[in-house]
C-alpha cells in the first residue's frame, strides 16, 4: 500500500488552505471595506472559481500558468524547472478552489461583527489596520476558522483542476482523488477502498470540527 | 466648546422612511442634553460629531479645530477627531479584558504614562479588582464605568453619551448621575448626553437641546423649558402638559392679566401677548401647578374624578378633557364628589404654533 497520495493530498490541502486564507481575508476586507473601480468584477470572479467545471478552471490554468505562458516562462527563468506537472501547479487548483469558500465566509463573519466595537476602536485613535487586526479579525475568528476548515476538506478532495494542471505522476503529483480514480479504473479495489475510508474519515472529522466552531461563534 | 451645524439627508430605504437631519448648536463646557423620542436623530448627531457619519453640508468645529466642513472639504476621520464615546452597547471588545480594552485606548501614550493613567482610571471607576475580567463576566454598570473609562484614557476633548442610563436599574442610574456630575466637574470639556428621560436631564444637563424629527425645535435650562415649554409641540415632547384650546375673552395690559374660557367656564389668565379679544390661543399647564379644591371659587370648575393613579410621590388625579393634576399624597381627600380644579392664573402659559428656537 503507497500512502504517499494521501500524504501528498494532505500537504497541498495544508499550503492551499494557508495560501487561500491571507488571500480570502484580504480579498473580503478590501470587497467589505473599500470602493474602487472594478469591484463588482472582483466580487463575481472570486466566486467563478465555485460555479466554473473544474476542468474549465483546470483549462484555463493550463492557458495561464503553462509552459508558453507569460507566467509559466517568468516561472521557469527563476526557478530553473517549470510549474506546470508539479505539486506547486496542484497547490494553485486547490487554492483556487478555496477561495470562494473563504471569502463568502469571511465577508459574513467580518460583517457580522458588531459595528460599535469598530466604530469604538476608531474613536479612540486606533487606525484601521490595527482595529482590524485587533477587533475584527479576532472577533470573526471562528467562522474563518471554520470556512477554513471546510476549504481544507474541499481542496482534500479536488480532482478535476488538479489532474488537468498537475497531471497523474504516481509518486510526484498523484493525490489520494486522483489516485483513487487510478485504482478504480486498474481493478486496484483494495487500494481505492482503503483511500476511500480513510479520505472518509479525515473529511468527516473535518466537517465536525467546522459545525463545533459556528457553534461555538453562535453561543 | 463645540459648534456644530449638520445637515444629512437620508433616502428612503426599503424598510425606512427618508429622514432629514438639520441641527445647529453650540454646547460649552458642562453637560448639554439632547432630549427627544427615538427616530428624532439625536444618535445620529453624535455620530457626525464622532466622524460615523459625513453630514451632506455644514460645518463641526471643537475648541478652534475645524472637524468637519462641507465648502473647505475637510473631513477628519474618528480617530483624529478626540471624541470619546460612550455607545449604547457600551462596546466593550468582548474578546479583550477590563484591562486590555483601556490598553487598546491608550496605545497612543508614551510607554510609561500608559500603565500609570490604565490604574489611575481603572482606580477611578471603581475597576481595579475587576481588571482582569472579560465584559460577559461584568454586570451592566460594571461594563457602563469600564466604557466610560476607556472613553476617558486619552483626555478626549468632548465626550459623547449615547443613552448611557438605559437598562440599569433605579440605584444604578443614581451612581451613574453621580459620575456624570463629577466628570463634569472635573473634566471641563463639553459632554453631550442623548436621553430621552427628563429627570435624567434635570440631574445632569445644564442645557437641554430638544429634538424632535432631525431638528432642534427648542433649547434652555431645564427649569426654562419646563416653565416655558413655548410650543404645543415642544409641550408634548416634554410630557405630561395639560394643553388647553382657550378664548381670549379681555385683555388687561395695566394689569398684566387677561379674561379667558377655557371648557366653558371663564377663568382669570396671564397677559397674553399678540392676542385680541376673540383669538383663540392654546394655553399649558403643569399637572403638578393645578389644585384641587373642595369649594367653588375664584379660577375653579366643577369636575367630576375619571380616575386616580398612584405615583411615586404623588397621586394622579385625572378628570378628563386634558385636566389631569397631581396631587400630593398627604392633600388627597377619599371624597370623590363636591371636587373643583383651580387653574392658578399665572401657571397658564401661551404657546405658539410654531417653533421656537
Amino acid at each position: 500500500m503507497d500512502w504517499f497520495p494521501l500524504w501528498l493530498s494532505l500537504e497541498v490541502a495544508a499550503i492551499a488552505t494557508f495560501i487561500s486564507l491571507v488571500l480570502g481575508i484580504w480579498l473580503a476586507w478590501l470587497l467589505n471595506n473599500k470602493n474602487f473601480i472594478g469591484k463588482e468584477f472582483l466580487d463575481a470572479l472570486t466566486a467563478l472559481p465555485l460555479a466554473l467545471p473544474p476542468t474549465v478552471l483546470g483549462y484555463f490554468l493550463l492557458v495561464s500558468i503553462g509552459r508558453t505562458s507569460g507566467i509559466g516562462r517568468a516561472w521557469e527563468s527563476i526557478t530553473g524547472s517549470p510549474l506546470v506537472f508539479t505539486w506547486k501547479a496542484a497547490v494553485i487548483a486547490s487554492t483556487l478552489h478555496a477561495i470562494p469558500l473563504l471569502v463568502k465566509s469571511s465577508r459574513a463573519a467580518l460583517e457580522s461583527v458588531d459595528h460599535a466595537c469598530e466604530r469604538a476602536g476608531r474613536s479612540l485613535g486606533a487606525p484601521e489596520w490595527r482595529i482590524f487586526w485587533k477587533v475584527s479579525l479576532p472577533l470573526a475568528r471562528r467562522p474563518i476558522a471554520a470556512a477554513a476548515v471546510l476549504a481544507f476538506a474541499r481542496s482534500l478532495g479536488d480532482f478535476g483542476a488538479t489532474l488537468m494542471i498537475a497531471g497523474d505522476i504516481p509518486g510526484r503529483t498523484q493525490t489520494a482523488a486522483i489516485a483513487i480514480f487510478d485504482a478504480v479504473e486498474s481493478g486496484d479495489t483494495m487500494v481505492a477502498r482503503t483511500l476511500v475510508i480513510v479520505i472518509s474519515l479525515v473529511t468527516a472529522g473535518i466537517v465536525l470540527l467546522a459545525n463545533r466552531l459556528e457553534r461555538r461563534h453562535r453561543a | 466648546m463645540i459648534r456644530a451645524t449638520v445637515n444629512r439627508r437620508f433616502p428612503p430605504g426599503e424598510e425606512s422612511a427618508g429622514f432629514q437631519l438639520q441641527t445647529e448648536f453650540e454646547a460649552a463646557a458642562g453637560v448639554t442634553a439632547l432630549y427627544g423620542p427615538s427616530g428624532s436623530g439625536k444618535t445620529l448627531t453624535l455620530d457626525a460629531i464622532a466622524g460615523f457619519i459625513a453630514p451632506d453640508s455644514g460645518r463641526i468645529l471643537l475648541d478652534d479645530r475645524i472637524l468637519f466642513d462641507a465648502e473647505a472639504r475637510v473631513n477628519l476621520p474618528p480617530q483624529q477627531r478626540a471624541c470619546g464615546y460612550v455607545f449604547q452597547n457600551y462596546a466593550l471588545f468582548p474578546h479583550m479584558t477590563l484591562r486590555q480594552n483601556l490598553a487598546f485606548a491608550a496605545h497612543q501614550l508614551p510607554r510609561l504614562e500608559r500603565h500609570r493613567r490604565i490604574a489611575e482610571l481603572l482606580d477611578r471607576f471603581k475597576l481595579t479588582e475587576l481588571a482582569g475580567r472579560r465584559p460577559r463576566e461584568l454586570s451592566g454598570g460594571q461594563k457602563q464605568r469600564g466604557s466610560l473609562a476607556r472613553a476617558l484614557i486619552a483626555r478626549p476633548k468632548i465626550l459623547l453619551l449615547d443613552e448611557p442610563a438605559q437598562g440599569l436599574d433605579a440605584a444604578l442610574r443614581a451612581d451613574l448621575d453621580s459620575l456624570v456630575l463629577e466628570m463634569k466637574k472635573s473634566l471641563g470639556v463639553p459632554i453631550l448626553l442623548v436621553t430621552h428621560d427628563l429627570e435624567e436631564c434635570f440631574a445632569l444637563a445644564d442645557n437641554v437641546l430638544i429634538c424632535h424629527a432631525g431638528k432642534i425645535v427648542r433649547r434652555g435650562t431645564p427649569l426654562e423649558l419646563l416653565r416655558n415649554p413655548g410650543t404645543a409641540e415642544v409641550a408634548r415632547l416634554l410630557g405630561d402638559f395639560n394643553l388647553y384650546d382657550a378664548e381670549v375673552l379681555s385683555l388687561d395690559p395695566g394689569r398684566q392679566t387677561s379674561r379667558v374660557r377655557i371648557l366653558g367656564h371663564e377663568f382669570e389668565g396671564p397677559h397674553l401677548r399678540g392676542c385680541f379679544k376673540g383669538d383663540r390661543v392654546t394655553l399649558c399647564a403643569r399637572p403638578e401647578e393645578l389644585r384641587i379644591a373642595h369649594q367653588p371659587g375664584g379660577n375653579r370648575m366643577r369636575v367630576h374624578l375619571n380616575r386616580a393613579l398612584e405615583r411615586p410621590q404623588s397621586i394622579r388625579a385625572d378628570f378628563g378633557n386634558e385636566l389631569v393634576v397631581d396631587v400630593p399624597r398627604s392633600a388627597w381627600s377619599q371624597d370623590k364628589d363636591g371636587l373643583w380644579i383651580e387653574i392658578p392664573a399665572d401657571c397658564l402659559r401661551q404657546l405658539t404654533a410654531r417653533a421656537i428656537s
